[in-house]
């Protein structure tokens, strides 16, 4: 008998660690400071690509968002986009059109037609964007933290109607990294004072309570002391901000035989060895998680010089 | 004998030495990674130790970390194998020594180089440890050669062919050559990329579809070494229990055609598209080997024990308990049971439901899944060794029923939570709300490593303890330093020669 009640109450133990979390629950909001409507210049020349530093180069200068894209930007582009029905909604989904891709009928492929796919569950837990009396809003405190739960055609749909993009992988790379050979955008150490990764949990929550980890307002990381805790600005060499934790990043490349998107950047579930700057993560274009983001890039248009046509034959001529 | 001959030449101390030293580095390099970081422990461990931990040469560390570790279990197989398997003295000398300075020299060097700075010198030296390694490796296929005469069947209850020859040493002898080959597969790539320093982990290439040969051997080589090594500690636990009879003469011809099958599958990754269906047959054939020695050791588990016990005609709840009497004896079959649950079953699900399921995951939970998968097949595989040990170190009463219990339900506690926690968006797809899943077997996980690690620890501290006494346990072991075990053939009866072979005529 006296086995049994120790069995039980090992079990009962057990079992209460089991507690139900509440990821929408109400969080602070936090000035960082930081506006997530700046975006950088990132030159062209050459860089160093991957876990073993292969010579790289790209040949344009681009620019990217100084951060991912926040719950407040996309809940204002759903009204937008809403209005103009570029996307359309369908049982608590976000649904938008996609024209398809190449197949190649390879082992494992998935063949993606034409036809609406899936951009955002806005009725799931972990989704922080709702819709209120017909408009798209946000969960309180979450303005400034990275959207999440968006699909690649979510956040491909978002760039697009902006006139934007998703980076690809290389670019992604140089911005994080920069031209030298450090692991992390912001240097070659990493602690929880640098980001929100799965190291960082017992700091953050204790300054913001939950049950569960959850994101930080975009560019956090950079500097500011709240309260008691220090942060260590983590901006990438050309000034990007969290490139390194809080939320997987989408990525633009599409592989031939192969129709995962890829990921960048870590997050924070993920130990430090997913936050490297070369980490690579993949997953189905309609995936979604309470930890997957993005942020966009844009080439840089050149104004041509304006030169008039008879001066230039003048000076020909002489 | 004084107590260094005895922890470097004979059997016994040689197992308590490599076990030992498997101990002191998992001590040390498991405070690296994990809950460590943030509990601050890894920066001591680093800062204390004057490690230099290169982010970018994460991967190469941990290749150099998993290597080290392999040769030493490798060489407490082979200490096993030298000992059970009826050969000549010399034989078993040689390659005990050379197996010996191998896997302590690539132990020593390759962390040395993978943790302390890139000397040069210190990869050449672990290069010539393993080298020692792989060549032991060949002398024990010389060894365990199954045509020799001598070797020959005296006992028909042993699996034999027509001829008399011992199909059991066979099954040895084809695994020690399968292992050979194997090696040569990771040496090879290992060469080619190594130089380079591009090292990378076969988890990390997993969804990519323009795989190079010599990445695909890679994958190969780190699936056939693992599953080698189950093979050969299945082999040596039926030894330990006396296998033979009708399961032996069934299990056996299994055992040899399932080990070559499932190693030219594997082999075969690097150049044939249909692989996968060669290493389904071979596991089939060594799994169903294995279980042909579930049976026969649980229905003489259930009879000895029923004696020892005093039931006469014992009912079913008796014969559980029969069963179960005896922990160190029932436990290493039983982990082969769950390794089912865990790993194979596991690894079966996972290749039929890969499009459906898997596929769709991100790919750094695939990766999860599949990282526990060999994890879990390594860590029981260690558990069934240390059970082994402690049974002959001849443990006694409350201490071998409570070394034995905390081994299987710790160990089986911890990797079945493993398996769940890996596999949890099967049970729950949303992660918003896999945190109290994950709460809970990630604890239930810590908890049975915990009981395991604290378990080998005693056993371990009492063995140390033990060195330091004049007549102590070492004492006896140094003694008597073969493995008790019948042997399937007996050389002496054959050649009528004596004190030329390890098991002194043999017993059968």
């Amino acid at each position: 008998m006296k086995k049994l009640i120790y069995l039980a109450f090992v079990l009962v133990t057990f079992a209460s660690c089991s507690t139900a979390v509440i990821i929408n629950e109400e969080t602070p909001s936090v000035d960082t400071g930081v506006n997530p409507d700046s975006w950088a210049v990132i030159p062209a020349g050459p860089f160093y690509y991957g876990m073993h530093a292969l010579p790289e180069s790209i040949d344009y200068d681009y620019e990217m968002m100084i951060t991912d894209v926040t719950n407040l930007q996309y809940s204002n582009y759903l009204n937008e986009a809403l209005a103009k029905e570029t996307i359309s909604i369908v049982d608590g989904n976000v649904m938008g059109f996609y024209p398809g891709e190449p197949f190649d009928n390879y082992k494992h492929e998935w063949e993606i037609k034409a036809g609406d796919y899936l951009h955002m569950p806005f009725t799931e837990p972990g989704c922080h964007v709702k819709m209120l009396d017909g408009k798209f809003t946000v969960d309180k405190g979450f303005e400034n933290h990275p959207v999440v739960m968006v699909t690649w055609y979510g956040a491909r749909a978002y760039a697009q109607f902006y006139g934007y993009r998703l980076p690809t992988e290389k670019e992604w790379a140089k911005a994080a990294r920069g031209t030298d050979l450090r692991a992390y955008p912001w240097g070659d150490e990493i602690n929880e004072h640098c980001t929100n990764y799965g190291s960082s949990h017992n700091a953050l929550q204790r300054l913001y309570g939950g049950n569960i980890s959850r994101t930080t307002p975009v560019g956090y990381f950079n500097g500011t002391t709240y309260e008691d805790f220090e942060t260590i600005d983590n901006r990438s060499p050309y000034g990007l901000y969290d490139m390194g934790g809080n939320v997987w990043q989408w990525l633009s490349d599409d592989y031939s035989k192969v129709h995962y998107r890829y990921m960048r950047g870590g997050s924070f579930t993920n130990y430090e060895y997913n936050i490297f700057v070369w980490a690579r993560n993949d997953a189905g274009a309609d995936f979604y998680n309470i930890n997957i983001g993005f942020r966009c890039a844009r080439d840089i248009v050149k104004e041509e010089p304006v030169v008039e046509e008879t001066e230039t034959t003048e000076e020909v001529a002489e | 004998m004084n107590r260094f001959n005895y922890l470097f030449t004979s059997t016994k101390g040689l197992i308590l030495t490599a076990i030992s030293l498997v101990a002191i580095e998992t001590a040390i390099f498991q405070t690296l990674s994990g809950p460590m970081v943030e509990w601050g422990i890894r920066d001591l461990t680093v800062k204390w130790l004057g490690m230099d931990l290169n982010p970018a040469e994460r991967a190469g560390r941990i290749i150099m970390l998993y290597h080290t570790i392999a040769m030493a279990i490798v060489a407490i197989e082979v200490y096993m194998m030298t000992s059970v398997v009826p050969m000549r003295k010399h034989e078993q000398k040689n390659i005990n020594l050379l197996v010996t300075v191998g896997y302590i020299m690539a132990m020593v060097f390759g962390l040395a180089f993978a943790y302390w700075g890139h000397n040069f010198a210190f990869h050449g030296l672990f290069l010539v440890g393993q080298s020692l390694v792989f060549f032991s490796g060949v002398l024990l296929a010389i060894a365990f050669n199954p045509w020799k005469k001598e070797y020959y069947v005296t006992n028909k209850d042993y699996a034999h062919f027509k001829s008399g020859m011992d199909m059991e040493r066979m099954a040895f002898f084809v695994m020690a050559v399968a292992m050979l080959i194997s090696a040569g597969y990771g040496a090879v790539t290992g060469s080619f990329w190594a130089n380079g320093h591009e090292t990378f982990l076969a988890e990390d290439l997993i969804r990519d579809p323009n795989k190079t040969h010599l990445q695909k051997a890679i994958v190969g080589h780190l699936h056939i070494m693992v599953t080698l090594v189950a093979v050969s500690i299945t082999l040596v636990v039926g030894r330990r229990l006396e296998f033979k009879g009708l399961f032996h003469k069934i299990a056996m011809p299994f055992m040899i055609v399932g080990t070559m099958v499932i190693s030219g599958g594997v082999w075969s990754v690097v150049w044939s598209p249909n692989a996968h269906t060669f290493i389904y047959i071979g596991s089939i054939g060594v799994m169903f080997s294995a279980l042909m020695l579930v049976i026969y050791s649980w229905k003489k588990l259930i009879h000895d024990n029923s004696i020892e016990l005093g039931y006469d005609k014992p009912n079913i709840f008796q014969k559980l308990k029969a069963l179960v009497h005896d922990p160190l004896k029932f436990g290493p079959t039983w982990q082969m049971v769950f390794m089912n649950f865990t790993v194979s079953g596991i690894g079966i699900f996972m290749a039929i439901k890969l499009e459906d399921i898997f596929r769709v995951w991100p790919a750094r939970e695939e990766r999860i899944t599949l990282t526990g998968h060999w994890h879990i097949l390594a860590a029981l595989i260690a558990t069934i060794i240390l059970m082994y040990y402690a049974d002959i170190a001849g443990i006694k009463g409350k201490a071998r029923k409570w070394f034995g219990w905390v081994m299987i339900i710790g160990s089986d506690i911890a990797f079945a939570s493993m398996t769940i926690y890996s596999m949890k968006r099967l049970f729950i797809p949303q992660e918003v709300a896999q945190q109290g899943l994950m709460n809970t077997t990630m604890l239930l996980a810590d908890f049975g490593l915990g009981a395991l690690l604290v378990t080998t620890a005693i056993l371990l501290g009492w063995r140390l303890f033990d060195l330091f006494k004049g007549d102590g346990v070492w004492k006896k072991e140094a003694a008597d330093p073969e493995l008790k075990t019948t042997r399937t053939s007996n050389p002496v009866l054959n050649l009528k020669k004596e004190n030329e072979f390890n098991s002194e005529g043999g017993e059968q």
